[in-house]
């Protein structure tokens, strides 16, 4: 076991756990910041996305042991009122079904129209597909990431 | 080992943490409010308000509360059954709070998620639930003010009497109404008087979704509760020995625990458990028959051929037909097994004290979580209470209890509070899967083309009845013959979403495809020939509306433009199950030899539409789930353990490979019916039969980019 001290949500937390622990189970079970959600553990469905200095991030792949004094987001920290343009976007279009992918797609999507602000459709698809949402609201998240970026 | 005993305060205090504004702090995680900017929360509001009956309290602020009975895994009955609620309360939606119920059987009748069953059924007693509520509130103001009933008037949650201009909140007369008899019949209102009933109303759980609040049961965590994973046995096997002394010595596992054939690893957190677990050694024996796919195509030739069939359906004489037919058709169509993969895996939390158990969770059927919960312990069910979690998900899977009881048994073996997770691996390969199976289809065509005589034989892996035999073209031929013959496998499959059709359909529609061909007239007419023969003289019994099914196929027809483009190659598919009825039509367009999928047009009859977001929802989403698992989803068995373990090899379906999706609902004026399920199943046949008219190719067997008719055809999927 090690200690880390961790930049989370833009506070400083420290967990003591094993070098290899991934982010994501830190943030979930000794974090309470359960938000980011474990799926497939193999960084293939995006349901665990944070963003590492700004970068969207598999967290269940990201060993704590790499994660050193980088700043990192999960969906709780986006925003203080949950009035980020993309959850309000997604808000607007009413994206969920089930819900379980979509923080994950939000942190997805967050990241991606940091770095592109005034995205293609293509483009869009392209960020997005990185993210797998079994209940197949694609048309919705398209959407919604398109608002989101108008809004900006 | 500790043991923590009594559900205290504090228990919720780790979860309620991380929420926001301490809205759920102590009382009842479960409680999800909806989005409101009120100060009130919902425990203040749930302090005050009183009890209308099962599905309703009102406090005195005015402040509605509307419990939502069934398990909410995306198909969003917790927003459309409280707009029903609402519709007949006369309530300001802006004002209404919704509870997920906990089981509670002396106060439901229909606690489950499954079959697309919860609206049919429930239609009628939540209309009766505002509809008594109002009654009783108006009967309070008349009580209060001393004017007549008939002159009072209920709107958005306000009470008022224009003659002499008093008006007040239900709030203003919960305590009056609350002492009064509720009446034995009440008056609903006229439908086209409904102001929430087919408004696009938001998912009331939309902020906290999209905020990480915890809400699912993966999200569960209590102070003292143990983390568990367990490894399970391949099927056809049994446990031999176990060593777990490398598992135990992985810092943070504190127990392992064997049951039946399962070992669990327990710890204090998720992490080391998955570790542990790789460090089982664990030898199984043979327990019956290890399969593997080669073995299942084997037993689908020879079953087909010479097993025990039961016979489904028998009208007229199908041997004369086929004898005296001027064609005869004749196709085999194969699906494989499928797991439901539902994004939260399974997981469950138990707390076993004494002869009381509570159970926390994601489950589609709580009372059955409840009865083997009871039944594995010898305990009455009224000692195991089940709160019910969002679920990320269930497509059938959360229907059987297996998880639910594994954390019974693995709490009671460490006498312990605990959660089970299960790994996506876990998923994959722990069972309940949709069985595969095959069909051999034949039609005897006469002279004219009619179809004369239909035969259909199901071969299932633990498949049960793999027909529908009462459904389209049944009633619509004279001699048909239906017959299904079971394999009994060790591998074990569940209900999933659309049971049975979602594969059926689309073998039947790509094989009525066939026939219309071969009798040379286009597939929308061929079927509503069919139809109409249906509707004239029907043949034996039939389990669907004839009419509703001609207006999906002939709506779908025109709002497809069907055979009017002539550069558009498109597949005609339609499908009746869980009482609605939908109709697809897929086009292709062909340009330098690439085919491009553009489009998937579908026409729904589910009756009237409760919420339009949701039903677009549920149909996009259906066939999005149904084009996914027919192009890409396969998993196959070698010596009885899936070979396909993780999203890495077991492939779903992606943003990209989804076309566009015209939605369209047709007014029946019938009262609502399933829509989680029927959007499903037309869906592969509708691909299919545009792939085939766009390149000749007919896919016989999913999924489709594992055929070798499909190896060469470089199809494109145009997102718009």
């Amino acid at each position: 076991m090690s200690k880390f001290t961790l930049k989370i949500n833009g506070a400083t937390q420290s967990v003591d756990v094993e070098d290899d622990t991934p982010l994501l189970w830190v943030l979930r079970d000794h974090l309470n910041l359960v938000g980011t959600k474990f799926s497939c553990g193999i960084a293939q469905c995006g349901a665990c996305t944070v963003h590492v200095n700004g970068t969207a991030t598999f967290s269940c792949v990201t060993p704590i042991s790499s994660v050193g004094n980088a700043e990192v987001t999960t969906i709780e920290g986006l925003s203080k009122e949950g009035d980020h343009p993309v959850q309000k976007a997604w808000e607007e279009v009413d994206v969920a079904q089930c819900g379980y992918c979509q923080s994950g797609q939000i942190m997805t999507a967050a990241a991606f129209l940091e770095q592109n602000p005034s995205p293609t459709l293509e483009e869009i698809d392209n960020a997005m597909n990185r993210n797998i949402c079994r209940c197949g609201t694609y048309h919705k998240i398209r959407e919604a990431v398109a608002v989101a970026a108008k809004s900006n | 080992m500790k043991t923590q005993t009594g559900t205290s305060r504090r228990d919720f205090l780790k979860i309620a943490g991380t929420t926001a504004g301490g809205l759920v702090i102590g009382f009842n995680w479960f409680s999800c409010d909806s989005p409101k900017m009120e100060v009130l929360s919902i425990e203040q509001v749930l302090a005050q308000a009183k009890s209308f009956n099962s599905f309703l309290s009102i406090s005195p602020t005015g402040d509605v509360v509307i419990y939502s009975p069934n398990p909410e895994l995306g198909q969003n009955i917790k927003t459309s059954f409280p707009m029903v609620v609402a519709e007949e309360l006369e309530a300001d939606w802006e004002k209404v709070r919704v509870v997920q119920a906990n089981l509670d059987s002396a106060k439901y009748e229909r606690q489950l998620t499954g079959g697309s069953g919860a609206m049919p059924h429930s239609w009628e007693r939540l209309r009766k639930a505002g509809a008594t509520a109002k009654f009783l509130l108006v009967a309070a103001a008349v009580q209060t003010w001393k004017v007549p009933a008939t002159e009072i008037s209920v709107s958005k949650g306000m009470i008022s009497h224009e003659g002499s201009g008093k008006k007040g909140h239900f709030g203003e007369f919960v305590a009056v109404a609350t002492t009064l008899k509720a009446p034995e019949e009440v008056t609903l209102k006229d439908k086209k008087d409904f102001t929430i009933i087919g408004t696009p109303v938001k998912n009331v759980d939309a902020k906290d979704m999209y905020t990480g609040k915890p809400m699912y049961g993966l999200d569960f965590q209590r102070e003292g509760m143990y983390y568990a994973m367990i490894q399970r046995a391949p099927f056809g096997m049994k446990l031999g020995s176990v060593d777990d002394s490398a598992a135990r010595s992985v810092a943070g596992v504190t127990n392992v625990v064997t049951f039946g054939s399962s070992v669990a690893v327990v710890g204090t957190s998720t992490w080391p458990l998955m570790k542990a677990k790789k460090l089982l050694k664990v030898n199984y024996e043979p327990d019956g028959v290890v399969e593997s796919t080669t073995d299942h195509d084997r037993l689908f030739t020879e079953l087909m051929a010479k097993g025990k069939a039961e016979v489904k359906r028998k009208d007229g004489d199908v041997a004369a037909a086929f004898k005296s037919a001027a064609k005869i058709v004749t196709a085999e169509y194969q699906c494989p097994f499928l797991a439901h993969s539902p994004m939260e895996p399974e997981n469950f939390f138990a707390h076993v004290q004494g002869d009381k158990v509570e159970l926390v969770g994601p489950t589609q059927t709580p009372d059955r979580a409840r009865q083997e919960t009871a039944k594995l312990l010898g305990i009455p069910p009224e000692n195991v209470s089940v709160a019910i979690t969002r679920l990320g998900g269930g497509f059938g899977r959360r229907l059987r209890a297996d998880y639910v009881v594994e954390a019974v048994e693995v709490s009671r073996a460490i006498q312990a509070p605990v959660k089970v997770t299960w790994s996506r691996e876990d998923e994959l390969t722990g069972g309940a899967y949709r069985p595969a199976v095959r069909y051999r289809f034949e039609a005897a065509l006469d002279a004219t083309g009619t179809l004369v005589g239909y035969k259909l034989r199901g071969v299932g892996m633990n498949a049960g009845n793999t027909t529908r035999e009462s459904n389209f073209p049944s009633g619509a031929v004279d001699h048909v013959l239906i017959e299904s013959i079971e394999y009994s496998s060790s591998i074990t499959t569940n209900a999933w979403r659309a049971p049975i059709t979602n594969f059926l359909a689309y073998a039947e529609q790509s094989f009525l495809d066939e026939v219309a061909l071969a009798a040379g007239k286009d597939p929308v007419a061929f079927r509503l020939e069919l139809l109409q023969r249906a509707k004239s003289n029907p043949v034996g019994e039939i389990g669907y509306d004839v009419d509703r099914m001609i207006g999906v196929v002939k709506t779908a027809a025109e709002k497809s433009n069907w055979g009017k483009n002539p550069s558009l190659k498109q597949g005609f598919s339609v499908y009746f199950s869980h009482k609605s009825y939908v109709a697809q039509v897929a086009d292709i367009e062909v340009q330098g030899g690439v085919p491009t999928l553009k489009k998937i047009t579908a026409v729904t009859d589910c009756g009237l539409v409760v919420n339009p977001t949701g039903a677009n929802h549920q149909v996009r989403g259906g066939i999005v789930d149904g084009m996914g698992h027919a192009m890409y989803t396969n998993l196959t068995f070698e010596a009885g353990v899936p070979k396909q373990r993780n999203f890495d090899t077991y492939r779903l379906i992606r943003l990209k490979e989804v076309p566009e999706i015209e939605t369209h609902f047709v007014d029946s004026g019938f009262d609502p019916t399933g829509l989680g399920e029927p959007a499903l199943p037309p869906t592969g046949g509708a691909i299919a039969n545009a792939i085939f008219a766009a390149t000749g190719r007919r896919l016989r067997s999913q999924p489709f980019i594992e055929q070798k008719e499909f190896s060469d055809i470089q199809l494109q999927i145009k997102r718009a």
